[in-house]
């Protein structure tokens, strides 16, 4: 269950949005500017909100109304940015474990071999993210996202910054992770086409408004709506 | 060679001069290394955070830039000198004395170091990208530990640029130096205070030459080596 109820002002920029979504994953779709980015980084806690509450899967990140409001490295968010931001000055190894020193210690999602053979990504480990594709650092960045043991993995639109021949290679990954991890994702795509496939729920923003919920293909799949 | 003065002369460095080099350097090193913590939580202070009179310390910071440095050394002299304030605590807080000891220039040399030094810093930890920094946060870590393995390490060339600055600066450093701790041979005596020594003694000449090769060689050596740091940060950021 995925509860984002904001209300915040940006300069001329405004959001109030209601997001409910009870599958394992919930795309938000709009076009550039509708503030799907805005509403990921209200949930990672990189951003906060004047008004709302936000919650994944009973765990409440943020209530305005009660003046709580968890500081983001203890939200144990998995955020894959749009732009892979890997650390330049550690190797890819370095880079995956990174958030696993954090992790909760009750709660270990995944192996460290298993995410590197799932993201295939075991020839890289000791490049630095300089001598990387675009594609692979977008992998080290799951990878790392994944390794945190996170509650929620965000992604903001993870198949722009790739060329269409790797798009489907993230895409089959992304459906992977949703069956083999039991793990709420939250998408964020400027194209709803590109997501319908994989979301249970799709939230379609426009000018900071939630215009319409609707179910993708997967509403109805395994791995969705066991919520 | 020089004014009548042959290379093998050029070269003959008496036990004082060499004293008086060494001392500066030891000077210089002590107080750039000193004041390197303060310098960098100065600096990241600066680069990083909001806080009602960040103008006032920024300001502060770069005072003995501007200041006629005989005031820093006269000011130095009243904070720090045995009746000081400061000076009576640190003599009984931890046995260390500065007036009129070498511990004292190296006091002076850190004060007036301080600026470059954190300018230089300051630079280099702003264009360390503040989004990997929230990326670490996302991540799990904790505030200090983005900053030991995140902005620390993405920094340290601006950071080592500060220090080399610093050091530099303070090998010259003749004004606070003198007014602060005097100018006795052996303990307070610098490279720059004894070339003033020597050039108000008619016999001086060959001791006010070679001490000027060493300083412009220590100023050259660092200059270069700052600037080589710089274009390694340059090719870092265009790498990534």
């Amino acid at each position: 269950m995925i509860e984002i109820a904001v209300r915040h002002r940006l300069g001329a920029f405004a959001i109030e949005a209601d997001i409910r979504a009870s599958g394992r994953i919930l795309a938000i779709s709009g076009p550039s500017g509708a503030g799907k980015t805005t509403l990921l980084n209200m949930i990672s806690g990189l951003l906060r909100p004047a008004e709302g509450r936000i919650a994944v899967d009973g765990v409440v990140f943020l209530d305005t109304a009660t003046g709580l409001d968890m500081p983001t490295r203890l939200r144990s968010i998995g955020y894959v940015f749009q732009e892979p931001r890997l650390f330049p000055h550690m190797s890819v190894a370095g880079n995956l474990r990174y958030g696993a020193r954090f992790a909760r210690k009750d709660s270990r999602l995944v192996g460290f071999d298993e995410v590197v053979a799932l993201l295939g990504v075991t020839h890289l480990l000791a490049r630095p993210p300089a001598r990387l594709s675009g594609g692979e650092k977008q992998r080290v960045a799951i990878g790392r996202a994944l390794l945190s043991s996170p509650r929620a993995l965000l992604l903001d639109e993870p198949l722009t910054a790739i060329d269409s021949a790797r798009r489907r290679d993230i895409l089959g990954l992304i459906e992977q992770l949703r069956d083999a991890f039991a793990i709420p994702m939250i998408f964020v795509s400027h194209q709803a086409g590109e997501v319908e496939r994989l979301a249970n729920d799709i939230a379609v923003l426009n000018q900071g408004r939630l215009l319409e919920m609707r179910a993708g293909s997967s509403a109805g799949l395994p791995g969705g709506a066991a919520m | 060679m020089f004014a009548g003065v042959g290379l093998d002369e050029a070269l003959a460095f008496t036990p004082a001069e060499w004293t008086a080099v060494l001392l500066s350097l030891r000077v210089a090193s002590v107080g750039a290394l000193a004041s390197l913590p303060f310098g960098v939580a100065v600096a990241w202070l600066l680069a990083r955070r909001r806080f009602p009179g960040k103008s006032v310390l920024n300001a502060a910071v770069h005072l003995p830039l501007v200041l006629p440095p005989v005031v820093t050394g006269w000011l130095l002299l009243i904070g720090f000198g045995r009746q000081g304030v400061f000076g009576r605590f640190f003599e009984q807080a931890f046995g260390l004395v500065f007036a009129f000891r070498w511990t004292g220039a190296a006091l002076a040399a850190a004060v007036m170091g301080f600026p470059l030094m954190v300018r230089a810093i300051r630079l280099s930890i702003e264009a360390v990208d503040g989004k990997l920094e929230e990326a670490a946060g996302t991540l799990g870590a904790p505030a200090w530990y983005v900053f030991a393995t995140i902005t620390l390490p993405l920094a340290a060339p601006g950071i080592l640029a500060g220090l080399i600055l610093g050091f530099a600066k303070s090998i010259g450093e003749f004004g606070a130096t003198i007014t602060f701790v005097a100018n006795i041979p052996g303990q307070t005596q610098t490279l720059a205070t004894s070339i003033y020594s020597s050039t108000q003694d008619p016999a001086g000449e060959p001791t006010t030459w070679r001490l000027t090769g060493v300083a412009i060689v220590i100023a050259v050596a660092a200059l270069l080596a700052s600037e080589a740091l710089a274009a390694r940060i340059s090719r870092r950021e265009s790498g990534e």
